[in-house]
């Protein structure tokens, strides 16, 4: 115990990164998922191969893309944007997916009308295509953010990696504290940033708690 | 006046949807569009809002080519109401209703108003204005989608199947409504339908098209029933069509017969039901002055004992009539 509150300011400064590293890449890669995934329900023989494509791009290992990163972008091995890029490029592999079928679910009356009393296309796009895909666009931003918030931690390898640098740390010293710490603080902040998440989803559609409701028979 | 002049479809793939369809659509009726799956009903339909584009000939409005137009503006100033009614499943019965006033730009307390008139206007409950549409029946979407069309007040709507998708009892609800609503607004409406019985009940004029995208016959539906131009248009009238148009024909006045004293009436004059040996049989359906031909024979045929029973508009009855006056008045 002794180790955590003296080191307080080290961890607050850990946990400050690690959250800088994990959300600034959820929040680029819905930047980039959704006008490619409007892309993709536009021009449909785009989704497939962008989905595949996004397979791939997260089937690399972290690590790799780490260490090559700064040779691609020219970048310094010790630069925090070669974690953001990295882990930006997984979000967008796996929002893609979940962009397009939210795209997609809108159902087909729904667009139709939506044109037919004059929506233009990025109009539509706005106020009725997104709102109704938030629900499946979530689904994937919850699993996006909690697999972020854990791959920061391997940053530490290479230098950069929030509270994964407690992991190092301690096990350079055969130290457990340093882990435990930094273990139980990446779970509370990926079950804290879940919680966020969800509210937000609930805010934004008050809409999809009443479909689980019968409809109400007013004479 | 919507004029078609020589409009095709023609699909990428060579499918013919729409042949050189060529008619003049009256304003403040309404126009049906009928035919079988492929005739080319709904794209005829939706030519007119530009949600398909024809591959040749001309559509104007009011003397206006339509291609002129911008099409979002152009759909702006024309209500459409789909089977299913397409709600946004995201937005409260009375933003949906608002929503092309919101695209309009009107002030929000106009709008609201409007939306909250027109709702009460298709006959729906002000309590369901705050709900979603995954809250409402299939008829009160219908309704909502309906209001919807006509928010801001647009002098052409478009009705592709809508009330194909709820039950026989709601269905007569919303065509019953429709035409009353008609009566207000006078509108041009452009329906379409794959139902005869539907198109005869709704329409001012049908238009009947067979597979392929060709206009069979355009005519008001006492014509069509009574001239169907070729067995197509006979097959598709159906077998009935004799007795259905009856529904076109008004006697000038159905003679009576004295009230018999078998027939029971209420303290109002009202007809109660037939006395006979110990009990007493209802009355079948009762035919007014003014009503149709088919109004008629239908309380003949209705009657327990034969005979229709003719009452005044506040119910009491005038006389009695049987089916050799029906008979004699379809002769006249």
């Amino acid at each position: 115990m002794t180790w955590t509150a003296d080191n307080l300011g080290l961890i607050w400064e850990q946990l400050r990164e690690h959250l800088y590293l994990a959300i600034v890449p959820v929040i680029l890669g819905l930047l980039i998922s959704v006008p490619l995934g409007y892309v993709a329900t536009r021009f449909s023989w785009l989704a497939n191969p962008l989905i595949a494509l996004g397979g791939v791009l997260y089937s690399l290992p972290s690590i790799a893309l780490f260490i090559v990163l700064p040779a691609i972008l020219g970048t310094k091995v010790l630069s925090t944007v070669n974690i953001i890029v990295a882990l930006t490029v997984y979000t967008v592999s796996l929002l893609i997916r979940n962009v397009i079928d939210g795209l997609r679910s809108v159902p087909a009356e729904v667009r139709q009308s939506a044109v037919a009393v004059g929506y233009g296309p990025l109009h539509r796009l706005f106020a009725v295509d997104l709102p109704i895909a938030v629900p499946v666009i979530f689904a994937g931003l919850r699993v996006v953010t909690v697999a972020n918030i854990s791959m920061v931690s391997v940053g530490a390898v290479i230098g950069i990696g929030g509270l994964g640098e407690l992991f190092t740390q301690g096990f350079q010293k055969d130290f457990l504290t340093p882990v435990v710490v930094g273990v139980v603080l990446s779970v509370l902040l990926a079950l804290l940033a879940d919680l966020v998440l969800v509210g937000l989803q609930r805010i934004l559609t008050p809409w999809a708690r009443v479909i689980a409701a019968p409809p109400v028979e007013v004479a | 006046m919507i004029e078609f002049e020589d409009v095709t479809k023609r699909y990428p793939d060579g499918t013919l949807a729409v042949d050189t369809l060529s008619l003049r659509i009256p304003s403040g009726q309404i126009t049906v569009f009928v035919g079988p799956s492929g005739c080319g009903k709904t794209t005829s339909l939706r030519m007119i809002n530009r949600t398909i584009e024809r591959t040749s000939g001309t559509i104007s409005i009011d003397g206006e080519d339509i291609t002129s137009k911008d099409p979002v503006t152009l759909r702006r100033g024309i209500g459409y109401v789909i089977q299913h009614a397409g709600l946004f499943p995201h937005k409260t019965v009375v933003d949906n209703v608002a929503t092309v006033p919101k695209l309009l730009g009107w002030d929000k307390r106009k709008t609201r108003d409007t939306a909250m008139e027109l709702l009460e206007r298709v006959g729906l409950d002000l309590k369901l204005a705050e709900r979603y549409p995954a809250q409402l029946s299939g008829g009160q979407q219908q309704r909502v989608g309906v209001a919807r069309a006509l928010a801001a007040d647009p002098a052409i709507m478009l009705m592709d199947e809508p009330f194909s998708a709820v039950d026989p009892i709601v269905r007569h609800q919303l065509q019953e409504e429709l035409l009353r609503l008609q009566r207000d607004i006078g509108k041009t409406i452009v329906f379409v339908t794959h139902d005869i019985d539907e198109a005869i009940k709704l329409g001012d004029n049908v238009a009947v098209l067979r597979v392929g995208g060709k206009l069979a016959q355009f005519a008001p539906p006492s014509e069509l029933l009574a001239n169907p131009v070729d067995d197509f248009v006979r097959g598709f009238v159906g077998q009935d069509r004799g007795y259905r148009a009856l529904t076109f024909v008004h006697p000038q006045e159905l003679p009576v017969e004295p009230l018999p004293s078998e027939l029971v009436l209420d303290d109002s004059g009202a007809p109660v039901g037939w006395r006979a040996d110990h009990e007493l049989l209802p009355i079948g359906a009762v035919f007014k002055q003014g009503d149709s031909l088919r109004a008629a024979l239908d309380a003949v045929l209705t009657s327990p004992t034969g005979r229709g029973i003719c009452v005044d508009d506040s119910g009491k009855a005038l006389g009695v009539f049987d089916q050799a006056i029906v008979a004699e008045a379809l002769r006249s």
